[in-house]
């Protein structure tokens, strides 16, 4: 079995993994929680431009003190600066780069993904709903969209699933899971295992996910965490 | 030249029982911080409230929730507020929720006299229930319609006298769509200056959408406090 990493380390881990997954010149849109701290992580050789679908292309660092400014925040509504370069839009243009298939990647959180891609992460029925927010356009207007998540929940159930139990975010709209125990692709023959987390066999793997996975011939290992 | 109005209260006067009411806002900020204090003095009731959030339990739409002015809700994220959980699961509020990106379009489309248009977003999806589907060059979209309101409630940092408006960074958010999709829009400015003054080029939303407007002063409280604390 794999060494036991705290969460914070977990979450560093994937979001490390994640932020591998922008090129230079891409138009990124971050999710809110762990996808947020994919920025962190970004190499800074890198040209990247950060979308915020509250109404900014151009998401900066977090401010010092003295430059916090009520009027600027992000999606996840944190103060934020703005890039140099930025552009500030109001909502229906900020989504209408989305609809319009404008952005390069969007990664997003999951709570589960099935083997055809279908993506639930905004409601658990019979708990309050608070909403989808922007995730529902999300998924269907990014060229790229991974999901970024656990490998099982905190019973240590799958997560990536033969079918989402779950009501959908987007239908087949998943294209890449990073997981602290794997990489996996959606493709047409079906969940495409492409890399494997130190410390993990492919049989664990198989045994904590319920979906099918077909071992790429070129299976990778996921770079460590340190 | 557009109605000025000398307070917040005469500002709000023609919202009553039953308006159907846009508040524009990204969280709490871009939102009328005035006109909604002056609606929660006004004890106005059964209002329908399209906005993207729902303030918190204390600032924004969460002081109206509070005071129990808002039957129904449209917005796409309502999480930050507890007084809205118990109300919907006591049954007293009825919410519909709206992916953000549609929310802003119907919204635009209502401004724009569009009764409704196609988007992929919500098919296979809870929000596709009971709507109408239609695949274009194979691909499934999902019709939506149009937002209008009775009165739209909107925040911008300058405005001339003619209605013309300028917002300030992430604060622009749903209010020029609303500005637009209000039969009444009135508009809270930070500043209120002569016309001439605003650059023609660089207004955000032409003054044709407002009908009045009044100046004041906000807290514009932050949800998210977040700094860097070293270099």
């Amino acid at each position: 079995m794999a060494v036991q990493m705290d969460k914070a380390a977990i979450r560093e881990m994937i979001a490390k993994r994640a932020a591998q997954e922008i090129e230079s010149g891409y138009y990124v849109n971050l999710g809110i929680g762990m996808p947020t701290m994919v920025a962190n992580y970004i190499q800074p050789e890198k040209e990247v431009v950060l979308q915020s679908e509250n109404g900014l292309l151009g998401i900066g660092r977090s401010p010092y003190e003295n430059e916090v400014d009520a009027d600027l925040i992000n999606a996840g509504k944190e103060t934020v600066t703005a890039s140099v370069g930025a552009a500030y839009c109001d909502s229906a243009e900020s989504f209408a780069m989305i609809r319009g298939e404008h952005l390069d990647l969007a990664i997003l959180g999951g709570m589960e993904v099935a083997e055809s891609g279908d993506l639930a992460n905004w409601m658990i029925p019979g708990k309050m709903i608070k909403g989808m927010g922007g995730a529902m356009d999300i998924v269907h207007g990014s060229k790229k969209v991974v999901i970024i998540m656990d490998h099982v929940n905190k019973h240590g159930d799958p997560k990536i699933l033969k079918q989402c139990k779950l009501p959908l975010t987007g239908e087949g709209v998943v294209d890449r899971i990073i997981t602290d125990r794997a990489v996996m692709d959606v493709t047409n023959e079906g969940l495409k295992l492409v890399e494997i987390a130190e410390g993990w066999t492919v049989e664990e793997i198989k045994a904590s996910t319920e979906a099918e996975l077909i071992v790429s011939e070129e299976l990778l290992h996921m770079p460590a965490s340190k | 030249m557009k109605q000025i109005y000398s307070s917040f209260h005469e500002a709000v006067k023609d919202i009553k029982d039953h308006s159907t009411i846009m508040v524009g806002g990204f969280g709490l900020v871009g939102i009328p911080e005035n006109l909604i204090l002056a609606l929660v003095e006004s004890n106005v009731k059964h209002l329908t409230v399209i906005s993207n959030n729902c303030g918190v339990d204390d600032w924004g739409l969460g002081l109206l929730l509070k005071n129990k002015q808002i039957d129904k809700m449209i917005g796409s994220y309502v999480g930050e507020n507890k007084e809205f959980e118990r109300q919907v699961l006591a049954g007293e509020l009825e919410v519909e929720l709206t992916p953000q990106g549609t929310l802003a379009e119907r919204i635009r489309a209502g401004g724009a006299g569009i009764p409704a248009f196609y988007t992929p977003a919500g098919v296979g999806t809870p929000i596709a229930e009971g709507k109408e589907v239609r695949s274009f060059e194979g691909k499934e979209y999902l019709l939506q319609t149009g937002l209008t309101a009775d009165i739209s409630l909107i925040r911008a940092y300058k405005g001339d006298r003619h209605g013309n408006l300028i917002y300030n960074k992430t604060a622009r958010n749903f209010n020029p769509m609303m500005a637009a999709a209000g039969a009444l829009t009135i508009a809270e400015v930070e500043e209120l200056v002569e016309p001439g003054e605003l650059e023609a080029d660089a207004i955000h939303t032409p003054g044709i959408y407002v009908q009045g407007l009044i100046e004041g002063q906000q807290e514009k409280r932050i949800e998210r406090y977040t700094v860097r604390t070293h270099a």
